[in-house]
């Protein structure tokens, strides 16, 4: 657990002092000018497409456009919420998805990384290697037979299929971090639950599992913002108008109707799209960065 | 104690990691390389044909045009990024409120979606709407809105702005990783020695962090590599087929003509080039650390 705790330190509080990049004060108040110029050119392009989405339709559409709206409005977001079959059938898509990634990646994850951890198995390297070798191989050239299996199993179009196909991109990283967690518990713990007697699925249940948590939360942060976000199964598995999910709906509205695409909807779809990974960020941002650089930095 | 007396215990765990391994990834694994030698269809058919699709991609000029315009982008690509994380993390790595503010800026559409931020940006580069141009017109960069999306050169530029914005934080992340783990003795000996900041920076902060850059750099060249998104929902190929990425072009055959066996040779050469490419770097960077 310490080393999943240790690397977020970097983000909020890292260790290099001021003195190393040091210099003058008018120095200070470049670097600071910079950083504040940075911040200003990463946010605008989302706080303009935020304020776009709020115009009236007649103001998104203007030519040439404004940067401010002149009036707010809610129509965009009306007119995205009754696109097709609906937005609202579109993120509950996305959302059972990604629940369904996170729990088959925990679920396989889990005992998994404890397993690694913590018995002795004949091959055990071997086998993790093969589970981490499945992250060499590119999912996009994977997704025609996995096409043809899902067509099979009557798979295509439906919330598991996808899962299963986001599950496949997430699970080398999530046994990864899983073993890491496990393996940072101190082994005096499961032998002094061994002495009570206890039997090995209650020590996972009792004495582990509170323990690798952070772990568990970190892997389904990353299985929620990639389900949610990953486009090119999802626009060939999902081909049913009622199956889409979030991204594949916007690329239809960014296709328009009869070639006219309305902008203002667009960018209201884009900001539905992108709060639930800004928030969950949010929330949980020393998760995500350690998790990050416990699952690249090795 | 545990370990010893339980091994099969500790299979009955892991085997439902391997064995959703073995289903979903090796198994198509070995069914792609059996598609590829078939003319399957999705409309039907499939006859085997050994290697005459192999035949046929190496002749294929959209194809190699879709490779060498996938290699183009991410060789234009790939130092940008890196350059600029690494100027972000030089920027950010002391641990004053605003540097971590700048990061934690940086990094936000990082954990947004490809698809939103295309989707956002085809939106401020078009012509008639789009603020991106505007904001260029009323600099003075340019004369009138430009339309992006009808040259190659242009379409990959505006694809380049968009995707440098979404993930330069990512290289940032990694070698600000990378430079925090520089000990404080070595720096603060180089300081004592009197050696500038652009000195320490070169001599110091560089090479120690020279196995976070080339992390960043080889997960930044198979990630350009497997464009897809960005270029699908910007560019859509357009002009004439000249923005299409190998994934596009393998999408294209394998859904949209659904040659299925054709587009399953294409995803294999891609995936043979890309191990090799990645192998290559590896062993290159091994030799430079013996060195």
């Amino acid at each position: 657990m310490t080393d999943l705790a240790s690397p977020a330190t970097n983000i909020t509080t890292g260790t290099t002092d001021a003195r190393v990049v040091g210099g003058s004060r008018a120095v200070g108040y470049l670097v600071g000018a910079l950083c504040l110029a940075i911040i200003a050119l990463m946010l605008v392009p989302l706080v303009l497409s935020f304020l776009a989405s709020l115009k009236p339709p007649a103001e998104a559409a203007a030519v040439p456009p404004e940067y401010l709206p002149r009036s707010l409005s809610l129509e965009n977001y009306r007119t995205v919420a009754t696109y097709q079959a609906g937005l609202w059938t579109y993120v509950a898509n996305s959302l059972v998805v990604a629940a369904l990634t996170i729990l088959f990646c925990l679920a396989l994850s889990v005992p998994a990384g404890y397993a690694l951890a913590r018995y002795a198995i004949p091959f055990k390297e071997v086998f993790f290697l093969l589970i981490l070798a499945s992250m060499m191989i590119p999912y996009q050239a994977m997704l025609t037979p996995l096409y043809l299996m899902f067509s099979s199993l009557k798979l295509t179009n439906t919330h598991v299929g996808l899962a299963i196909v986001h599950t496949i991109l997430q699970l080398p990283f999530s046994v990864y971090l899983m073993r890491n967690s496990f393996e940072a518990i101190p082994r005096e713990l499961e032998e002094a639950a061994v002495m009570d007697g206890c039997t090995s699925m209650q020590i996972l249940r009792r004495v582990f599992l509170p323990l690798v948590l952070p772990g568990m939360i970190t892997v389904s942060l990353f299985a929620f913002i990639s389900s949610w976000n990953e486009f090119i199964a999802a626009l060939i598995f999902m081909s049913r108008e009622t199956s889409f999910t979030v991204p594949v709906m916007l690329t239809g509205v960014s296709t328009g109707i009869f070639g006219v695409v309305d902008w203002g909807a667009l960018q209201a779809g884009v900001i539905v799209s992108v709060i639930p990974c800004v928030g969950v960020y949010l929330l949980l941002q020393r998760y995500y960065v350690s998790g990050l650089l416990s699952g690249a930095v090795k | 104690m545990l370990s010893t007396n339980n091994k099969y215990v500790g299979l009955l765990y892991l085997s439902p990691a391997l064995l959703f391994v073995a289903v979903f990834v090796f198994y198509p694994l070995v069914q792609l390389i059996m598609i590829s030698m078939t003319s399957e269809s999705l409309l039907g058919g499939g006859e085997f044909v050994w290697f005459d699709n192999y035949l046929l991609a190496f002749s294929d000029r959209s194809f190699w045009m879709s490779f060498w315009f996938t290699v183009r982008y991410t060789l234009i690509i790939t130092p940008i990024l890196m350059i600029l994380g690494f100027l972000l993390a030089l920027l950010t790595m002391q641990n004053r409120p605003l540097a971590q503010l700048t990061r934690g800026v940086v990094f936000l559409p990082v954990v947004i979606g490809l698809a939103s931020s295309s989707l956002l940006w085809v939106w401020l580069f078009n012509q008639q709407v789009g603020l991106f141009n505007k904001a260029l017109v009323d600099l003075g960069v340019i004369e009138e809105p430009l339309v992006w999306f009808n040259r190659a050169n242009l379409g990959m530029t505006a694809v380049i702005v968009s995707v440098v914005w979404k993930v330069v934080g990512f290289g940032m992340i990694i070698m600000l990783s990378g430079m925090q783990s520089i000990s404080h003795e070595v720096v603060e000996a180089s300081m004592i020695d009197g050696a500038s900041y652009w000195q320490r920076v070169r001599k110091i902060i560089l090479p120690l962090s020279a196995r976070a850059i080339l992390l960043a750099t080889l997960i930044s060249a198979i990630g350009s590599m497997l464009a897809f998104d960005q270029f699908y929902l910007m560019t859509r190929g357009a002009p004439r087929g000249q923005t299409f990425t190998s994934v596009y072009w393998i999408y294209q055959n394998s859904f949209v003509y659904f040659k299925l066996g054709y587009g399953s040779a294409l995803s294999i050469i891609l995936m043979v080039v890309i191990m090799a490419g990645a192998a290559l770097q590896i062993t290159l960077q091994r030799r430079g650390e013996t060195a």
